[in-house]
């Protein structure tokens, strides 16, 4: 009988204990990471097939046809389509690539090595997590093929939209159900995770690692992990009540005397701003827990790859916490357009800009670490150094619509669109790329090509500010956003040219990632060799062999004396100390 | 394997103190302690996310409760009282049994656990009742908001203590086989620990029914 508790459990022998139910964490790691990527590649196919009607409504396209013959009639694409697609590329991305690939992904990999442990707390959790997340995304895809086809609601599935059923729409019906039970299955995964992420964190780290030794990013994954694990609890709540409402005849969040499609509905009492308050309770947490393991990352990177000390490493810890802290008590700014009393309104503002100290301290850190390092340019460090450009353009964005009397104007306009993607999705998409290709040496033993991955981080970084930046000017400009069709608005007919730009930039940033793709899979067979450290690190998952064994450290324990960060330091014999090097 | 997920988040067969264990960093080194450790973290963080639901369910209910006159207080079945009783008393048992089984009092410990066992299962059978009772009287899922959440609030109750009672179940199958060995004392305490959580978010849901309807 295996051990229970922390990785006692011995290495597995057949091949379905080892590759597909095992409760190694680097092998959980890597299938929540390659999850992520076949999630975020069926979103990003989602939103190309958007930008595409956004500029060509009238184009008749077979191949629409064959895929949804109710959705395209005649291959165009109709208004109801469109919408499914938004939905559903929001809601892939945000649980399924930002959630999953950041935190569950790298964070499975390297939390328990980098704290010195053997596993996390309970494998077999964890391994239940994983299964449970591939059950969630199984049945969010499966939603796609249910009668009327997938949800319109958008990924905020706001009632009384995504409450009253097949009447409000095609993808009303059953895929609206669908998407309510994956996302209850995915908050249990995520709570699953979040216990075996704090109590590892908390009781499994190494002798001398005390927590103001720990790496940022162990810092990050811990901070995420109390935040989804408070946040995605409200939302399986609030997913409930929203299934009863739909299926059971409750009225939690749905009026009286409702009308729709000329039918007036028998509930009565409920609010739908009910609903808004406990999803975005859970809602803006969500953003830092997509963005948070970026930032640890990023940190990460940019002390090694500038060969200085993190500048100001418990400014850091605290900007982390106070970001986590902070985020639980904002989510009103999500709802400044829902009718709102001015002082709560006031006070949320005033809450959300505060989340700017931290965050600036960041920023400053960031620099800070940068001065007067001897920085070495490989691609990850390009993608650490891409996350922190994107998180300030991003965050800097974020400082207009937390003011209600501007987000009265932005709230529907692209300028949403534009600030969200880029800090809550480019940048932390950007921070797993440069985790790709940090890490890609102590998974496989070899490293990413370094020349495919600077072409890719140069076309990718001109891509997104191609796509994302214009999004500002347009909703300053007063497009409106979630609209499957521009070309019947006389005041948008001179901006067309501008989303003409965005979609074909989206087409080229979209076909510059099979740059990637090709990489990555190429480099796990014929990538150059790499030795057990390639980037002078110091941290504890560079004392293991590439790829770690079983247990990490092969029944050794390592003993922790030097913090994180120590580089160049006067006197060493080399430029780094390993934490786990003598005192 | 053979490793079960009541097991694994509540400790089990540790491996062997190593003179370098895992200490927690700040921590005394030593397998079982960690191991141990991690495990009442666990169940912590487990509960955190429990009592994070429950106040979602909670402040749902008092927004939906004051914004319209559709609200119409559940009439609470007797049975409620008997069951509470019967809940509280499990509380009981299970610290009896707990501390029995650390004063090596074996049999004690098999008694009390086993009869704090069957007392969840009769909670159990008398929520049934009192739901039953009330879909008699007119009161289902969809009659008002109020019925609304006393469903949602006991089913999202009940859905625990079966979880609960899985982990005692556990405990006295183990205890059946002798198989309740000192690494199975953190097993035993994280169960109890739960089981007691369980019983406190019974007493707050009754006062929320008995108060506010």
């Amino acid at each position: 009988m295996s051990s229970p508790v922390v990785a006692a459990h011995g290495a597995p022998k057949g091949f379905i204990r080892r590759y597909i139910f095992s409760l190694d964490h680097k092998v959980i790691g890597i299938q929540y990471y390659f999850l992520a990527v076949f999630s975020v590649f069926l979103g990003m196919a989602l939103s190309v097939l958007m930008r595409f009607h956004l500029v060509y409504p009238d184009a008749k396209v077979s191949l629409f046809e064959k895929l949804w013959p109710t959705g395209a009639p005649g291959g165009i694409m109709t208004p109801e389509l469109y919408l499914s697609l938004m939905t559903m590329h929001g809601t892939i991305m945000v649980f399924f690539v930002l959630t999953t690939a950041p935190q569950s992904g790298f964070g499975n990999y390297f939390l328990p090595i980098q704290i010195g442990a053997e596993d996390m707390a309970f494998p077999v959790l964890n391994m239940l997590s994983f299964w449970t997340t591939f059950l969630a995304l199984v049945v969010m895809v499966a939603a796609f093929f249910v009668p009327g086809g997938a949800p319109l609601s958008g990924w905020t599935a706001y009632p009384p939209l995504s409450a009253v059923g097949q009447l409000s729409g095609p993808g009303e019906g059953l895929g609206q159900t669908f998407w309510i039970i994956s996302i209850a299955i995915f908050c249990g995964a995520s709570l699953m995770g979040a216990i075996n992420f704090i109590a590892t964190t908390i009781d499994l780290r190494a002798r001398g690692l005390s927590l103001m030794r720990m790496p940022l990013t162990c810092w990050s994954w811990l901070v995420t992990a109390i935040l989804g694990l408070l946040g995605f609890a409200v939302l399986l709540a609030a997913g409930v009540l929203l299934l009863l409402d739909r299926l059971a005849g409750t009225s939690f969040f749905l009026p009286a005397g409702l009308l729709v499609n000329d039918q007036i509905l028998n509930h009565k009492g409920g609010s739908p701003l009910l609903w808004q308050h406990l999803f975005w309770f859970f809602g803006h947490p969500e953003v830092y827990i997509a963005i948070l393991p970026g930032m640890g990352v990023a940190s990460q990177l940019l002390s090694t790859f500038s060969r200085k000390p993190i500048f100001g490493y418990r400014a850091m810890v605290y900007a982390i916490l106070g970001i986590g802290f902070l985020g639980f008590f904002v989510w009103g700014h999500h709802m400044f357009m829902s009718g709102m009393n001015p002082y709560s309104a006031f006070a949320f503002s005033v809450l959300t800009m505060s989340i700017g100290v931290p965050s600036a301290i960041k920023t400053f850190n960031w620099i800070g670490t940068l001065w007067g390092g001897r920085i070495r340019f490989t691609t990850a460090m390009l993608f650490a150094l891409g996350f922190v450009s994107l998180f300030v353009t991003g965050g800097i964005s974020g400082i207009f619509l937390g003011q209600p009397a501007l987000d009265l104007y932005f709230h529907d306009t692209y300028f949403v669109v534009g600030h969200f993607h880029m800090i809550m999705g480019v940048a932390a998409i950007f921070g797993m790329f440069a985790g790709t290709f940090y890490w890609f040496p102590k998974v496989t033993g070899r490293f990413m090509n370094e020349t495919l991955g600077k072409i890719h981080f140069y076309l990718t970084f001109l891509g997104v500010y191609a796509i994302f930046t214009p999004m500002h000017y347009l909703g300053i400009s007063g497009n409106p956003r979630r609209y499957a069709d521009f070309t019947n608005f006389d005041f948008l007919g001179k901006l067309l040219p501008i989303h003409t730009f965005m979609t074909h930039a989206a087409f080229f940033t979209a076909a510059v990632q099979l740059i990637f793709v090709f990489n990555l899979f190429w480099s796990i067979k014929k990538g150059k060799p790499a030795p057990m450290n390639p980037w002078d690190a110091t941290t504890l998952e560079w004392t293991v062999p590439s790829p770690p064994p079983h247990d990490n450290f092969a029944g050794k324990h390592p003993v922790v004396n030097h913090g994180p960060y120590e580089y160049s330091v006067p006197g060493a014999a080399r430029d780094f100390i390993m934490q786990s090097d003598p005192a | 394997m053979g490793t079960s997920i009541t097991s694994d988040i509540a400790g089990g067969v540790a491996p062997p103190p190593t003179t370098q264990g895992f200490g927690g960093g700040d921590g005394e080194p030593g397998g079982r302690g960690a191991h141990r450790r991690a495990s009442i973290t666990g169940l912590m963080v487990l509960l955190a996310a429990s009592v994070m639901m429950f106040a979602a369910f909670s402040s749902a209910f008092f927004v939906r409760r004051g914004l319209s006159n559709d609200w119409v207080d559940t009439p609470l079945p007797g049975i409620l009282w008997v069951n509470t009783g019967v809940l509280v008393a499990s509380s009981l048992m299970i610290e009896l049994a707990r501390r029995a089984l650390h004063s090596g009092k074996r049999a004690a410990f098999n008694r009390y656990w086993s009869a704090a066992t069957i007392m969840g299962l009769l909670f159990l059978g008398g929520q049934y009742l009192a739901w039953q009772q009330l879909n008699a009287a007119g009161y289902y899922l969809a009659t008002n908001p109020s019925s609304s959440f006393f469903f949602v609030l006991t089913c999202t109750h009940a859905v625990h203590l079966l979880g609960g009672i899985s982990a005692l179940g556990y405990i006295d199958v183990q205890a059946l086989l002798l198989r309740l060995g000192p690494g199975k004392r953190t097993a035993v305490d994280v169960s109890a620990y739960f089981w007691h959580f369980l019983a406190a978010i019974w007493i707050y849901l009754m006062a929320l029914f008995l108060f506010w309807g």
